[in-house]
């Protein structure tokens, strides 16, 4: 926290079973947190303006609440050292205790979790508020997966992702009410159409590295939601399209007509508006499941490879006659092709795309989601996924202080595990026993 | 001393010809001619900031170099052009190299660092990616014959018991050791030159020996090296020819022995009053 109180901690860093701190040491640290908090709290909650009945601006101070705040931090630093004696809260990237049984677990984990996403349609009952939810997450699993192709594998930072979403669904979307394509032809249109703008970008961009390419990549996606801002002839600029065809089931509509030749008719259900929603689930479960397939399976093949040896280090990797450029792109495009699947996916889901839906606030989320769940990681990935998403509605109660819920968790998260949830690699092939390794030994790419 | 131009010319594997590198104002390789003979061991060594570095830079495609030319002799082939590929180009026609600091992938095992050598074998096998993803290429045999090959060069530098080890997690030798292996997995039949940067750098004496034994093994396999190298002991033990560089100058090229008593080598490395050897 400060230098000083850092000093005393690396001190007394040595044996394992230390005993706490002595009481006048830990009131001492106690005191220093409570001074920075005050230092925070004074301004930005012991001050602050008011406008007064008579329309002018008045300075309300609000010393007791920082008092109150402040006594709160010491009494929980307080605490929090004479019981832990500082030790548990040492951030680490190596495979914790609990990393290490989720692990043995992760054998049942990932298909528990699979389970469950597969049955939740039948256990809801049709409840429509928990599918859109389900199709919600899923859809960000899968914006997710496709990220990580990118981010978690080869180490490129992409802030722009969500312009790939962006294209995918205007791709969808203008495809469909322009020349009626249906969304089984779409949607593989939609994934070309995001790969050729990601290899497009990629071309002049790949050759800059770390923050550089964060930066640009940033502003391609601004550029994309500006484009679709103001390109009112194609686009319909901030109206958006409207009026996307819904999905049907291989040529069967959902309709609640009951004819022979829409879903329910077709197969002697009772019509009901559910089908579709349940329809949409499954099928955004199958999309995102081809994303993780397909990873799963490069991981284990030279491109996945040499995508993570170049996150490791791209020098070593031109020595060896792997040709970067080509690489980049391909995990470049492969992520993009993902993200335009989703888009496609967005835009038949909704029937309505406007560029408001593809701001810079969703490439944050997803790349949140991915460092969260741990570069590379695909089941931390989907839990960070539905912790994050799911965790968000979860919330909804709460109003404004949700996103402060949320800021709280991921800072704590960041403090404790700064490689995310799962921060271990697996190796892709192995003579003897597959072990994993600690994220502290794993690259995180330089781009 | 045997001056260059006599040498055999068909039996040579790189030819460097007036080399020259300038940085800005800075001539950090001036006019150096060489050749290195197939089936030996060329040792390149010069005091601290000679150029040796930058040479091999030039050589094997990091520095494109100002002036001059890079040429690869292979048996059976026309002769290359290295100052003219691309850096991964280099690579693939039969240069590997390794780094003065250790540039292993250390979040990978020690096997899936010498698979990623054999990168580009491995791709064409797998149908770039599209056919093994559908399960339609010949990709599991051919995976099986690189780790066999990887296998082979794990036993070869005792590294066969921390194959499945991260390489971030292996000793110091060790590593030096695996990023050997790495570049003769880089090329099919292994790599026609391997350049080793300073590679006894950093070992104990034991080490030392255990590497010097371990060139010779490769050498004796069929790829000719050319080495970057302080250890003096490794160095005469091992080279069949020992090429000086001097402030970007060649200064002498001839047999260890030669160089060893060469007064202008004595003079670049103890200053120019060098009679006190």
């Amino acid at each position: 926290m400060t230098q000083a109180s850092d000093d005393r901690s690396g001190e007394s860093r040595g044996g394992l079973n230390r005993p706490p701190l002595p009481i006048p040491r830990a009131l001492r640290d106690a005191a220093i947190a409570a001074a920075i908090a005050f230092g925070l709290f004074a301004v930005m909650v012991g001050l602050r303006t008011e406008v007064s009945p008579t329309g002018a601006l008045v300075l309300r101070q609000r010393w007791a609440e920082v008092a109150m705040l402040c006594g709160i931090v010491f009494a929980g630093r307080l605490a929090l050292t004479l019981w832990l004696g500082r030790r548990a809260l040492r951030p680490t990237t190596a495979p914790g205790p609990w990393a290490v049984r989720l692990q043995q677990a992760g054998r049942f984990f990932a298909p528990a979790l699979l389970a469950a996403a597969l049955v939740l349609p039948i256990v809801s009952g049709g409840d429509r508020y928990l599918l859109d939810l389900g199709i919600l997450v899923l859809t960000y699993v899968m914006l997710g997966w496709g990220l990580n192709i990118v981010v978690g594998l080869a180490g490129l930072l992409d802030l722009g992702y969500v312009a790939f979403y962006g294209i995918g669904a205007y791709s969808y979307a203008l495809l469909s009410t322009h020349f009626g394509l249906s969304f089984w032809i779409g949607l593989p249109l939609a994934g070309i159409m995001a790969a050729f703008w990601g290899v497009l970008l990629g071309f002049p961009v790949l050759r800059l590295r770390g923050d550089y390419l964060a930066i640009v990549t940033l502003a391609f996606g601004e550029i994309i939601r500006v484009v679709l801002n103001n390109w009112v002839s194609l686009t319909g600029g901030p109206n958006g399209v409207s009026g996307i065809p819904r999905p049907s089931f291989f040529g069967l509509p959902f309709s609640m007509s009951g004819e022979p030749d829409t879903f329910a008719g077709f197969f002697g259900l009772e019509p009901s508006p559910s089908h579709r929603v349940i329809f949409l689930y499954y099928l955004i479960l199958g999309l995102a499941l081809l994303t993780n397939w397909v990873t799963i399976r490069l991981r284990r093949q030279p491109l996945g490879r040499a995508w993570e040896a170049l996150r490791e280090d791209e020098i070593a990797c031109r020595a060896l006659g792997i040709n970067v450029t080509v690489t980049k792109l391909s995990a470049f495009a492969l992520g993009a092709m993902f993200g335009g699947f989703a888009g496609a996916f967005f835009a038949t889901r909704q029937a309505f795309v406007s560029p408001e839906s593809f701001t810079f606030i969703e490439s944050a989320i997803i790349l949140a989601i991915v460092v969260l769940g741990g570069l590379g990681s695909q089941v931390g990935v989907a839990v960070a996924a539905l912790v994050m998403i799911g965790g968000f509605e979860l919330f909804r109660d709460l109003g404004e202080y949700r996103m402060l819920v949320f800021g709280g968790v991921m800072v704590v998260i960041m403090i404790l595990r700064p490689r995310g949830l799962v921060g271990t690699r697996t190796p892709s092939v192995a003579l003897g026993e597959k072990r994993a390794i600690g994220g502290d030994l794993v690259g995180e790419g330089r781009g | 001393m045997k001056p260059p131009a006599a040498r055999a010319h068909r039996d040579m594997i790189l030819e460097v010809a007036n080399l020259t590198m300038r940085f800005g104002g800075l001539t950090a390789v001036d006019r150096v001619s060489f050749t290195a003979l197939r089936g030996e061991i060329t040792a390149l060594i010069g005091p601290n900031g000679a150029g040796k570095t930058t040479l091999f830079n030039c050589i094997t495609g990091f520095y494109r170099p100002s002036e001059g030319a890079i040429r690869l002799h292979r048996p059976g082939a026309l002769p290359v052009d290295l100052h003219r590929l691309a850096g991964y180009r280099i690579a693939r026609s039969g240069v590997a190299r390794t780094f003065q600091n250790i540039r292993l992938f250390p979040g990978m095992t020690a096997l899936e660092n010498l698979l990623v050598a054999q990168h580009n074998t491995l791709m064409a096998a797998s149908g770039w990616a599209v056919g093994a993803v559908l399960g339609l290429s010949r990709y599991p045999a051919a995976e099986r014959a690189a780790i066999e090959v990887a296998r082979r060069w794990l036993l070869a530098t005792h590294l066969l018991d921390r194959a499945d080890d991260p390489a971030g997690a292996l000793p110091y030798g060790a590593q030096r050791r695996l990023e050997i292996a790495r570049a003769m997995c880089s090329s099919p039949g292994g790599p026609a030159l391997l350049c080793l940067d300073e590679p006894a750098a950093g070992l104990n004496p034991r080490e030392s020996e255990e590497l010097a034994r371990l060139l010779l093994e490769i050498r004796a396999d069929g790829t000719s090296i050319l080495l970057i190298e302080h250890d003096m002991g490794v160095v005469m033990k091992i080279s069949d020819r020992v090429v000086v560089l001097d402030h970007g100058r060649r200064i002498a090229d001839a047999a260890p022995a030669a160089v060893r008593s060469d007064p202008k080598v004595i003079a670049a490395y103890l200053g120019e009053e060098g009679e006190e050897e």
